[in-house]
């Protein structure tokens, strides 16, 4: 007997749409009903969120599929769906709830902003749209909210419109991740073309099941790789990860909402659903596209935990940690460990969220400074702060036991470790677990301890409202361990479908040991290399980071992004642009060069039968005009008027014809 | 209901003559009463249509010209419907448009009469009285942006003129080449003959160039368009409305009702490079979009790019060696119909905001803009549903047409559509730059007197756009329209 | 003495050319109307001879026909006078010299 939520479970992404649209209706006065509002509609979808999770609990397996047609083209429906199954559970529960603490968030973050109400109404958009993303059971259902949360991102990070860095980095993000999405609107006409259907389940014709999948054949590869397009761009995934960084410029509850617990994980979501697509093939689960998925994940995750490594903006190290952790999100798919990815992806939601509201309440409190070269010593000023900030670096730096983070990395270095192609990602893996660790705590040391400076002077805590979101958030990257801990793995459970038993020895793993000394490793670097950070030292200045003044071209070369942007705009954008500019002048000069080169000769054509007409045929009428003219005029002579000449013609004429008469006689 | 479609593109004439005779300087409200009236019509013929029979419904046919074929032949089918409705929205939308300076009665009545041309195009199923309304369309068009364009008026109306007379020509000789061969002007009769091949030999070649010429250079297909440019973006801003809106879809019209059913062979032969064409429309016009200053001569090129989409699933279902699965060529033929529908609606949305722009700047560059979205943000709030939509966001209208042209069209030609992908992608570009640039950043010191939307301007947007919506979200009451007619030619084309 | 055809068309031809010169060389408009109406005379005599010493001589025709070519001549005389006499009145002279209203 399912509830009725789970039968009518678009509810869930309409009650955020419904608190949009009335939110737009508002004016830019009535602040607290567009707050309220807002927020009803996200207690509201998390409240059915949780009353839908709680029948999943019942039977392993759970799946229940809502199908309709959407319209009839010709004669063929186009059908859409809503799937519930445990994936999708538990992505709703985790982005309803991250979704909430943001929410709440935001109302003391933007209580300055003019446009205020407007925020709300874009955030509870982009809530609905992601809500409906995660619950869609068709390919196409589920681009189109993946759309819908694009555009969300875009309004969301221009938000700031009179800022141009805003409204650049906006059209950016739009751009470059649209540049993915044609790739997956390809596969999606592949598969289409392919399947006849977009369902994902359909009572057994659905295109993740064995009667579309069997109609794939080898197209499958290039299908799942199209589609993988898509999440190359939406997860921030090399080569299209540029537009995460600069999607910082928005407020930072978006940043932390869209930019690092949900809509970015969004790609890593598609890669889960339409898993079968991927693994489609030799039994052992490697396939030419998950090599790929791993690859790409791999590479994201280690240049992307270089490059924060020498990021001075609070928000950009953690846009580039976000990325960094996308791409093991990837790997781990990408090798097989479907749940691990998944259950990396949950926890990370929640201790990302953590970071980034953390960050915010950090330059809220410093009056929007957000260089954390100028911060420092904000433990004492800022401590409800400090103390979940250093939770949730905890949790991403993978310390483990009692954080999130901790397990669900190890079930990734798990899964990686046993890939049989390569051994390469799981010691790149490695690395870069050595790396989080020490941007973590570089940017810890930098905000939290030694001295204030420059702005941070002033620092002061933030409001309840803002705060009480950061406790909630902390509490649940700790108490979320606990389902995900080797010895009673939950989640894991839940997210397979496989029975689960508690068994405490297999909490003690050599994998455990290898990652505890790498992460204290990477945290005692940390501690070693930055213990003065923000104070000079030696002949070094105090605004100078300890790495850039003992590698000076290799820092610039990290802090620029590793000039990857600087890259695309050498190529592919001035590649585009030249060729726009190509298109008009060919437009204007030679297509339309040709159409008045042929008017041109029709001109000459024109002058040419002139003349002609002007020299002969009008010459020559001309001079028959003359002729006849003259003839006329001798004529009208005789012509007197006066009868008896007539009559002396007529007698004349008569006499003639006498004559002849008598000639011929 | 015999005679209401003569009733249909009569009243726009009586409109016209009623404008004349009207005492007052402005005739714009006896013309919107007119449109009203032809628009009840049009609606009454909606809801009498039969959308489960495939072929010409509302039949009126006379005797006109026996000796040379010409018969007085009106009927509608989903298609024509569809374009007859559109008509019926465009050009009400258009005359609400930017007041014309200068603009008298004789404005107004020479748009009634080409809405009158219009109806009649798409009803008319015979050649000869087809042509002499696809004619009569044309000299309209040209007395509206000679006598009441912009900058470089003359020379854009003769450009028109001339780029579209020569075209028709090419047709007219064409077609007398059919009759004299076939004998007969009727649409339904001469598709019947096109299956077996109308034509041999070069003759055949000889007539399938000079419709083909005649057709593209009205939609316009690659590289027939440079004409349109010029004349969209000199032409008043109602005038640029119905030319994008409905005047364009007279060459599409042609293509499905003529070129495809007359000449299947011919355009198999050289089914690629009519492929060819229509991607080099699609990627070539976004591109040169991109490098435009004028807001509406950019909006024109968008134009010739949507334009290609439909043209992309016509010669894919059409000119493709392979011939399509069922579904594919439904969901073509559905999505080229559908992108007609929204494509009107689109663009002349857009044509309509920078009209709103120009008249509170005086200028259109989009350079000449800047942080409008703090002054007035109502305005940039429905300006961009307008551009989201042209960019085939999910939600709204053009994604429907879009995704089914995408689909057909892939499954039957896969490389073509493939690189026609980037037409999308250029077309987001160029638009939220042109956002980038209006909308956002510092407030420019010349926009900063601007008026937000007027109540008179949320009369016109509000109803268009909620239209957008309900196509993008609920769309089963525009393909209800042409289902059965895309089934009957899915079956003639395959 | 017998009479003969050809005396008669001599007789004949001598009155038409008589009329023909009065009819162009007076400048007199009643006088050219004489003229016209001895042509016709002429003309009549013609009809007779041509009846009498023709094939067929009986009674009635030649001579009706002469009648009735008469009774015109007699009605188109009628005619003419009136002519000259609405011409005199408008114009007030009868010279034919000074009346060239016909020229084109």
């Amino acid at each position: 007997m399912n509830s009725w939520i789970v039968t009518y479970l678009w509810f869930v992404p309409a009650a955020p749409f419904v608190a949009s649209l009335i939110i737009l209706t508002l004016s830019n006065a009535r602040r607290r009903s567009a707050a309220a509002l807002a927020i009803a509609g996200q207690i509201a979808a998390l409240a059915m969120s949780i009353l839908a999770f709680g029948q999943t609990l019942q039977t392993p397996g759970f799946r229940v599929v809502q199908n309709f047609t959407w319209f009839t083209f010709g004669e063929q429906a186009l059908r859409l769906g809503f799937v519930f199954d445990p994936l999708g559970a538990a992505m709703l529960l985790m982005v309803a709830l991250a979704g909430l603490c943001i929410f709440v968030f935001s109302v003391g973050y933007m209580a300055e902003d003019k446009n205020f109400t407007r925020f709300f109404a874009y955030l509870s958009f982009f809530s609905g749209a992601m809500l409906g993303l995660v619950i869609a059971n068709s390919l196409l259902l589920l681009f189109i909210f993946w759309e819908l949360v694009g555009l969300a991102s875009y309004l969301l990070i221009g938000f700031w419109i009179e800022r141009p860095r805003a409204a650049e980095a906006a059209k950016k993000a739009f751009i470059t991740t649209r540049i993915g999405d044609m790739g997956f609107f390809l596969g999606i006409l592949w598969l289409y073309g392919r399947s006849g259907t977009l369902l994902f389940y359909d009572r057994g014709n659905g295109c993740l099941e064995s009667a579309g999948l069997a109609m794939l054949g080898a197209s499958a590869t290039f299908i799942a790789l199209l589609i993988f397009c898509g999440a190359v761009g939406k997860s921030g995934q090399f080569p299209l990860h540029v537009w995460l960084p600069d999607a910082m410029e928005g407020p930072t509850p978006v940043s932390a909402l869209i930019h690092a617990a949900t809509m970015v994980a969004a790609g890593v979501f598609l890669v889960a659903r339409v898993y079968p697509l991927f693994s489609l093939g030799p039994i052992n689960g490697v396939t030419p596209s998950l090599t790929v998925v791993v690859w790409i994940g791999v590479t994201t995750a280690l240049m992307a935990a270089l490059i924060a490594i020498a990021q001075a903006d609070i928000k950009r190290v953690l846009a580039y940690s976000t990325v960094s952790q996308l791409g093991l999100m990837m790997v781990s798919l990408g090798v097989g460990g479907v749940a691990a990815g998944i259950m990396h992806l949950l926890a990370h939601g929640f201790f990302k969220a953590l970071l980034f509201l953390g960050a915010g309440s950090v330059i809220h409190g410093c009056h929007g400074e957000q260089d954390i070269r100028k911060m420092g010593g904000l433990r004492r000023l800022m401590p409800v702060t400090f103390f979940t900030y250093a939770v949730g670096m905890m949790a991403l730096s993978g310390v483990p036991f009692f954080f999130s983070g901790g397990w669900t990395k190890e079930e990734i270095l798990h899964a990686t470790a046993s890939w049989a192609p390569s051994h390469a990602p799981y010691y790149l893996i490695l690395a870069g677990v050595v790396l989080t660790a020490l941007y973590m705590t570089r940017q810890v040391i930098y905000v939290f301890f030694g001295n204030p400076r420059a702005t941070a002077e002033h620092a002061h805590e933030s409001p309840r409202a803002m705060t009480m979101p950061l406790i909630v958030l902390a509490l649940c990257a700790i108490f979320f361990s606990v389902v995900l801990t080797p010895a009673w793995p939950w989640l894991h459970g839940y997210l397979t479908g496989e029975p689960v038993h508690f068994e405490i020895a297999r909490l003690i793993q050599p994998m455990l040991f290898v990652s505890l000394v790498l992460v204290g490793g990477g945290v005692a670097a940390g501690i070693w290399i930055y213990r003065k950070a923000g104070a000079p030292e030696r002949d070094r200045p105090a605004e100078i980071d300890p790495l850039e003044y003992a590698q000076p071209a290799l820092f610039r070369f990290l802090a620029n992004g590793m000039w990857i942007d600087e890259l695309y705009d050498r190529t592919v954008i001035a590649f585009s642009w030249a060729s726009a500019r190509l298109s008009d002048w060919m437009d204007r000069y030679f297509w339309d060069g040709l159409v008045r080169g042929f008017g041109a000769i029709a001109q000459l054509f024109g002058i040419f039968t002139t003349s002609v007409g002007e020299r002969g045929i009008n010459a020559g009428v001309d001079e028959t005009t003359v002729g006849t003219r003259g003839l006329g005029r001798l004529i009208s002579a005789a012509h007197s008027g006066q009868i008896q000449t007539y009559l002396g013609a007529v007698a004349i004429g008569m006499l003639a014809l006498l004559l002849l008469y008598a000639w011929l006689a | 209901m015999v005679g209401l479609i003569t009733a249909i593109i009569f009243i726009p004439l009586v409109g016209a003559l009623a404008v004349c005779a009207w005492p007052q300087r402005n005739g714009r409200p006896i013309a919107l009463m007119f449109n009203a009236i032809s628009a009840v019509c049009a609606l009454v013929l909606w809801r009498n249509f039969d959308p489960t029979s495939s072929g010409l419904q509302f039949v009126e046919r006379h005797a006109w010209i026996p000796a040379i074929g010409a018969e007085y032949l009106l009927g509608v089918d989903g298609l024509s419907l569809l374009l007859v409705l559109l008509t019926s929205t465009i050009v009400p939308f258009a005359l609400l448009a930017q007041p014309v300076p200068g603009a008298g009665r004789a404005f107004y009545a020479t748009m009634l009469i080409m809405q009158s041309a219009l109806y009649g195009t798409f009803t008319a199923q015979n050649f000869i009285l087809w042509f002499l309304f696809y004619e009569m369309s044309l000299l309209p068009a040209f007395l509206l942006i000679k006598i009441w364009g912009g900058e470089n008026r003359d020379r854009a109306a003769t450009k028109f003129f001339l780029y579209t007379f020569l075209g028709s020509v090419a047709m007219l000789l064409s077609f007398l080449g059919i009759y004299f061969a076939k004998g007969t002007f009727d649409f339904a009769a001469l598709a019947a003959f096109g299956k077996n091949g109308l034509l041999t030999g070069k003759l055949a070649w000889l007539a399938f160039a000079g419709i083909f010429v005649g057709l593209a250079v009205k939609v316009p297909l690659f590289p027939f368009h440079t004409w349109l440019p010029d004349a969209y973006q000199t032409a008043p801003t109602g005038v640029s409305m119905v030319l994008t809106g409905v005047l364009s879809k007279m060459g599409v019209y042609g293509f499905v009702r003529l070129l495809l059913p007359l000449f299947p062979n011919e355009i198999k032969i050289i089914g690629p490079w009519l492929l060819g064409l229509a991607i080099c429309s699609i990627v070539f016009a976004p591109l040169a979009a991109w490098a435009q200053r004028d807001l509406k001569r950019m909006i024109a090129y968008l134009s010739i790019n949507h334009l290609g989409y439909c043209m992309l699933a016509l010669f894919a279902v059409a000119a493709s060696p392979v011939v399509g699965a069922t579904i594919d060529m439904q969901a073509a033929l559905s999505g080229v119909f559908m992108q007609i529908f929204n494509h009107g609606i689109t663009a002349a949305t857009l044509f309509y905001f920078a009209g709103l722009l120009e008249r509170r700047r005086g200028l259109r560059g989009i350079d000449d803009f800047g942080g409008l979205m703090q002054r007035t943000p109502l305005l940039c709030g429905w300006m961009s549903v307008a551009m989201f939509s042209s960019l085939g966001l999910p939600g709204l209208n053009g994604f429907i047409g879009e995704f089914l042209i995408f689909k057909g069209s892939f499954a039957i030609a896969a490389a073509f559509t493939a690189i026609a992908v980037i037409g999308l992608l250029v077309t987001a570009i160029v638009f939220v730059r042109a956002m980038q640039s209006l909308f956002s950043g510092p407030l420019a010191e010349s926009c900063s007197g601007f008026p937000d939307l007027l109540r008179s301007e949320k009369l016109v947007i509000v109803p268009v756009t909620l239209l957008m919506f309900a196509i993008g979200i609920a769309p089963q009451f525009i393909f209800n329209i042409f289902n059965a007619t895309v089934v009957q030619m899915a079956r003639l084309f395959g | 003495m017998t009479p003969t055809l050809q005396a008669f068309l001599i007789v004949s031809t001598a009155l038409f050319s008589i009329g023909l010169l009065a009819a162009l060389s007076r400048r007199h408009a009643i006088f050219i109307l004489i003229g016209i109406e001895m042509m016709l005379a002429a003309a009549n005599l013609n009809f007779i001879a041509f009846w009498r010493f023709g094939p067929h001589h009986q009674p009635p025709i030649g001579v009706m026909i002469a009648l009735f070519s008469i009774a015109i001549a007699a009605a188109e005389a009628a005619v003419g006078l009136a002519m000259v006499i609405a011409v005199y009145r408008h114009y007030r002279t009868t010279n034919v010299d000074q009346l060239d209203q016909l020229r084109g």
